[in-house]
């Protein structure tokens, strides 16, 4: 099984006392498979996505990716992880301003130490990017700068690729075919998609599908 | 991936390369000033080591004759035969230069370029012409005869060779005006009164005699290039804080994909050290510069302030280059410290957006009011109770840091005021925004803060000095003539001669002497009304004058009074008598401490003192005519002759001179603190069109938003002058209540001069307008699609 996760816990302290934001929560995917978790705002599906992907520690239970226990690493331990097995796929792009996009999509495999030139070609290619190599993010649509992220995220083939609502900034005929190029090069690749999402469409392209509601799984969605 | 990470870190500089600039200008800047004063004073301070290890001043213990003529050779040789390891020297001036003889043979170790170094030739040094060896603008300066050997270690304007040789040039065969005594003597010699009574022995000091004089202007210089450091520090920091709020979002993506936090910080930290170390070298070129073009100023005002002899040319200095990358570095570090510490802390998933600086105001705004309370209370109490020169420096140190705390928030709270009170609607958006606009300027303004508070205060002291300093020459110098005779024999024919033809002659004799464990000059006046008229007395018994005439009383200055804590009452024993102190009198500029007493008195004590310089009171009329028959009559030559106006127009050039320098670094100081402004607002700039684009949507066009821009940063401006002129005034009064006083024995009234403030305000002014008006003009010109750029969600 690629990820474990068991009986997750996180308590955030607020103004009104501690907050409970994720009860037990117990899921699993494997290589190859993708997962839509859907849930209203503040049912804990981002903060589920950030223990998974080692930017946060959760307070109990457990999380196994990839044979390994998050719970056993420090900080170093974490980046790790965050480094060489899982990819994430953030809502606000998170490029980084002053790297050309070329530099852009090949960052995380560098830095990863698996850069490829040929993949980040390719990955370029797929998702129509070319003609955009020497230039900066900020000439580049809200569009095209999500499919930047996507190339960055997959330029290391990453085991497990995390998606927290990658199309919420985009309208809905770019958000289908960013989502669709995804989706296709995450099976080329063989690895694991989790993707948050608010869309009953775009979830309903995912092979299963789990809504969080008060922290808890509330169950499978048909 | 550290070489990823770099790269990345470094493609933020390139894309911005304004806000690299302004890092490096301000760091380059900030070193230059620092450096170049310190260069100064290394110069000098090596100018007055060179003079000390050349003419053996301080370092070994001397003999001369009681009476300060010269000795013969027949003194030294009976010293020799009695067992004295002495050695003589002989100096004297010619065409300018200052000659000094040494005999090689006797000499200690370590005098001049006696110890045979390159060029020298001992044999040539001893026999026939003989060499000379100094600097080449003095050897320049000597008649053919010797031969040269350029020596840049020689002190400046002084040239060392054999004392044969120097006594044949200086035309005093056989004279000796010094013995050096070697520091290990036979322990069989005899006394030295047995052999030589009439020579004394002057104990060697630790230090140098002019470098103790001139510490008072070092100190100053001193001061200044630390302020000056301090407002590029502000700079500094305002660009490193700047940067690193920009690249927040950047340092979060990097996290979030894996670069663990304590790679970053040392990347971060290389980063930086590396941008240091090339600002460090460009400030320690311009500091050179500043320096060289100084120097001249500076040498002036110390020959003519102390007759200390400075090279008017700067050596570029291999520890002056250490120095400056050390500041440059540790300045940064200092700048980047709580950069680094909100980086430390940063929550890997915090909203990526750049958080805009007024959000992080209020929480540090709480602490910030606190420290500067604690501050500004710390430096009440050290105002009041400061004794010592550490709690003067620690009660500027409170004072300026403390204000430089408070001022973003006592701006707040007036623009607060402003915004309260004022009722269009325009009128309240401007308040409210330039409110918005005050943490990423808070900086800047402290730089200016600190800048104009500096000028205030420092401007304030040396005016009052001048004034004070003004007053006292009058006080002083209030005989119209001045003549100096060659010798004894001389001073008494003069003073027959003049005895006739003039109202009063005032001898001016002085002996050395030790009152309660401090070094003091005994001073032996003749009892006339030009002192009773003239010299102000800050504390007295009634009819000092009249005791002091009786030869049992003595006044004191006021240096000796509180640094021995002797008043107006006490006894102090002088030479086997006592003598009761009837008042202090304010000697400003005068490093020891100082006993005047009656002619008769001082003779008593002093018999072998001969006095050969003269006071000559006579009515000014009479002046030109009485020069014109000492010159005819008496064949004294006219620099034997110096008339009162000579002395204060003298006197005042090197003040003017002093103040050329002061001048000098209070622009360069202005003008660094409106570089900070301007970098500040240049770099604010990007942040600020997603505030300024709602009001030109809603109709302000850009040239009213340019126009208002210009508009806040003068009143900002304004604003911090007001708060800047009571701050100088009290560092002006902390300079001159404690600082001085502390350092120096004597205090200074303090004198205010509302025009220079009024004149400071407005290059302050300008220069803040000056610094917006590139900004303004930018933000006048941004595209509409940059402005419609903040609407879209593809910013």
């Amino acid at each position: 099984m690629l990820l474990t996760v068991t009986d997750l816990r996180k308590t955030y302290a607020t103004a009104d006392g501690p907050f409970d934001v994720l009860r037990g929560v117990d899921l699993t995917l494997d290589a190859g498979e993708t997962l839509a978790l859907t849930g209203e705002s503040g049912s804990g599906k981002s903060t589920l996505l950030h223990l998974i992907g080692g930017l946060d520690a959760p307070d109990g239970g457990r999380i196994v990716l990839d044979g390994t226990d998050l719970a056993t690493l420090d900080d170093t331990g974490r980046a790790a992880v965050r480094r060489g097995t899982v990819g994430v796929v953030f809502q606000q792009f998170n490029l980084i301003p002053s790297l050309k996009i070329a530099d852009n999509i090949a960052f995380q495999a560098r830095l990863a130490g698996r850069y490829d030139a040929a993949w980040c070609q390719t990955l370029a290619d797929r998702m129509g990017l070319v003609s955009q190599l020497n230039k900066y993010p900020e000439q580049l649509s809200g569009g095209q700068q999500q499919r930047v992220a996507i190339a960055r995220t997959l330029a290391p083939r990453p085991k497990l690729v995390l998606a927290d609502e990658p199309t919420g900034n985009l309208d809905e005929a770019t958000a289908a075919n960013v989502l669709a190029l995804m989706l296709e090069l995450v099976a080329d690749t063989g690895a694991g998609l989790l993707m948050v999402t608010h869309s009953d469409r775009l979830a309903g392209q995912m092979q299963h599908r789990l809504h969080l509601a008060l922290g808890q799984i509330a169950g499978p969605v048909a | 991936m550290t070489r990823t990470v770099f790269s990345a870190l470094l493609s933020h500089w390139w894309r911005n390369p304004l806000q690299l600039f302004t890092l490096l200008a301000g760091l380059a800047l900030a070193t230059a000033l620092w450096s170049g004063v310190q260069a100064i004073n290394a110069e000098a301070a090596a100018s007055y080591d060179a003079a000390a290890a050349t003419l053996g001043e301080g370092s070994y213990d001397q003999l001369t004759r009681s009476d300060g003529q010269p000795m013969d050779q027949a003194t030294y040789v009976a010293l020799r035969r009695a067992g004295w390891l002495v050695s003589p020297v002989v100096e004297g001036r010619l065409d300018g230069v200052r000659i000094v003889g040494l005999d090689p043979l006797t000499a200690p170790g370590g005098l001049g370029p006696v110890e045979v170094t390159e060029g020298a030739d001992i044999g040539q040094f001893l026999s026939g012409q003989g060499q000379v060896f100094g600097r080449a603008d003095a050897l320049a300066a000597l008649p053919d005869g010797p031969a040269q050997v350029d020596s840049p270690d020689v002190a400046p304007g002084t040239v060392i060779t054999d004392i044969g040789v120097a006594q044949r040039l200086l035309d005093r065969p056989g004279q000796i005006d010094r013995l050096i005594v070697a520091p290990v003597q036979p322990v069989t010699q005899a006394p030295l009164d047995t052999i030589a009574p009439d020579l004394t022995r002057q104990v060697a000091q630790s230090g140098s005699d002019v470098g103790r004089l001139t510490d008072s202007f070092h100190l100053n210089l001193t001061a200044f290039g630390l302020l000056s450091f301090a407002v590029g520090i502000f700079i500094v920091n305002g660009a490193i804080g700047l940067a690193f709020e920009q690249r927040r979002p950047v340092v979060r993506t990097l996290r979030a994909l894996g670069v663990p936090l304590r790679r970053l910080m040392v990347l971060m930290a290389a980063e930086l050290a590396v941008l240091a170390l090339v600002a460090g070298a460009v400030g320690v070129a311009l500091g050179y510069v500043v320096a060289s073009l100084l120097l001249p100023d500076v040498a002036a005002t110390l020959q003519g302030l102390y007759g200390a002899t400075v090279s008017g040319e700067l050596q570029l200095r291999p520890s002056w280059w250490l120095s400056g990358l050390g500041v440059a570095l540790g300045g940064t570090a200092m700048a980047a410290a709580a950069a680094f510490w909100r980086l430390a802390h940063l929550p890997l998933l915090a909203g990526a957006a750049p958080r805009a600086l007024t959000m992080a105001a209020g929480r540090s705004a709480r602490v910030q009011g606190a420290l500067a309370a604690v501050l500004l209370v710390a430096a009440g109490v050290l105002a009041l109770t400061a004794g010592s020169l550490t709690a003067g420096f620690a009660l500027l140190a409170t004072l300026l840091i403390g204000a430089a705390l408070a001022l973003p928030l006592i701006l707040d709270r007036v623009l607060a005021l402003a915004e309260r009170l004022s009722t269009g609607v325009r009128a309240r958006w401007f308040w409210a925004d330039t409110r918005q606009q005050l943490p990423g300027l808070s900086l800047a303004l402290a730089a200016l803060l600190l800048a104009m508070a500096a000028n205030v205060g420092v401007s304030t002291m040396v005016s009052s000095f001048r004034l004070t300093f003004t007053g006292f020459l009058d006080q002083r110098l209030a005989s119209e003539l001045y003549v100096t005779a060659e010798d004894a024999a001389q001073a008494d024919a003069l003073q027959t001669w003049l005895a006739p033809r003039v109202r009063a002659v005032l001898p001016i004799q002085s002996a050395p002497a030790e009152v309660a464990g401090l070094p003091t000059e005994v001073f032996g006046a003749r009892d006339d009304a030009t002192y009773r008229d003239n010299w102000a007395l800050l504390s007295s018994s009634p009819d000092a004058w009249d005791a002091v005439a009786g030869g049992t009383a003595i006044l004191i200055n006021e240096q000796l009074s509180r640094r021995s804590g002797l008043a107006v009452g006490d006894v102090v024993p002088l030479v086997g008598r006592d003598f009761t102190i009837v008042g202090v009198y304010g000697d400003y500029g005068n490093p020891i401490g100082q006993v005047f007493m009656t002619e008769d008195a001082f003779l008593t004590l002093y018999p072998d003192v001969t006095p050969l310089q003269f006071g000559l009171r006579l009515p000014s009329a009479g002046v030109p005519a009485l020069q014109q028959a000492l010159a005819d009559d008496v064949g004294l030559p006219p620099t034997a002759v110096i008339d009162q106006a000579g002395i204060k127009q003298f006197s005042l050039d090197v003040f003017n001179r002093t103040f050329t320098v002061t001048t000098a670094l209070n622009i360069l100081t202005l003008t660094v603190a409106g570089f900070a402004i301007l970098m500040s607002l240049l770099t604010l700039a990007a942040l600020r069109v997603p505030q300024l684009a709602p009001a030109w949507a809603m109709g302000l066009t850009r040239r009213e938003l340019g126009l208002l821009e210009l508009i806040r940063a003068v009143l900002l401006a304004v604003l911090t002058a007001a708060v800047a002129l009571p701050l100088g005034l009290a560092l002006a009064w902390a300079l001159l209540a404690i600082v001085n006083v502390a350092a120096f024995g004597w205090r200074l009234p303090m004198f205010l001069f509302p025009l220079d403030y009024l004149r400071l305000g407005g290059f302050a002014l300008v220069a803040a307008a000056l610094a917006a008006l590139w900004p303004a003009w930018r933000l006048a010109r941004t595209p509409p699609a940059d402005l419609l750029k903040v609407f879209s969600n593809e910013r």
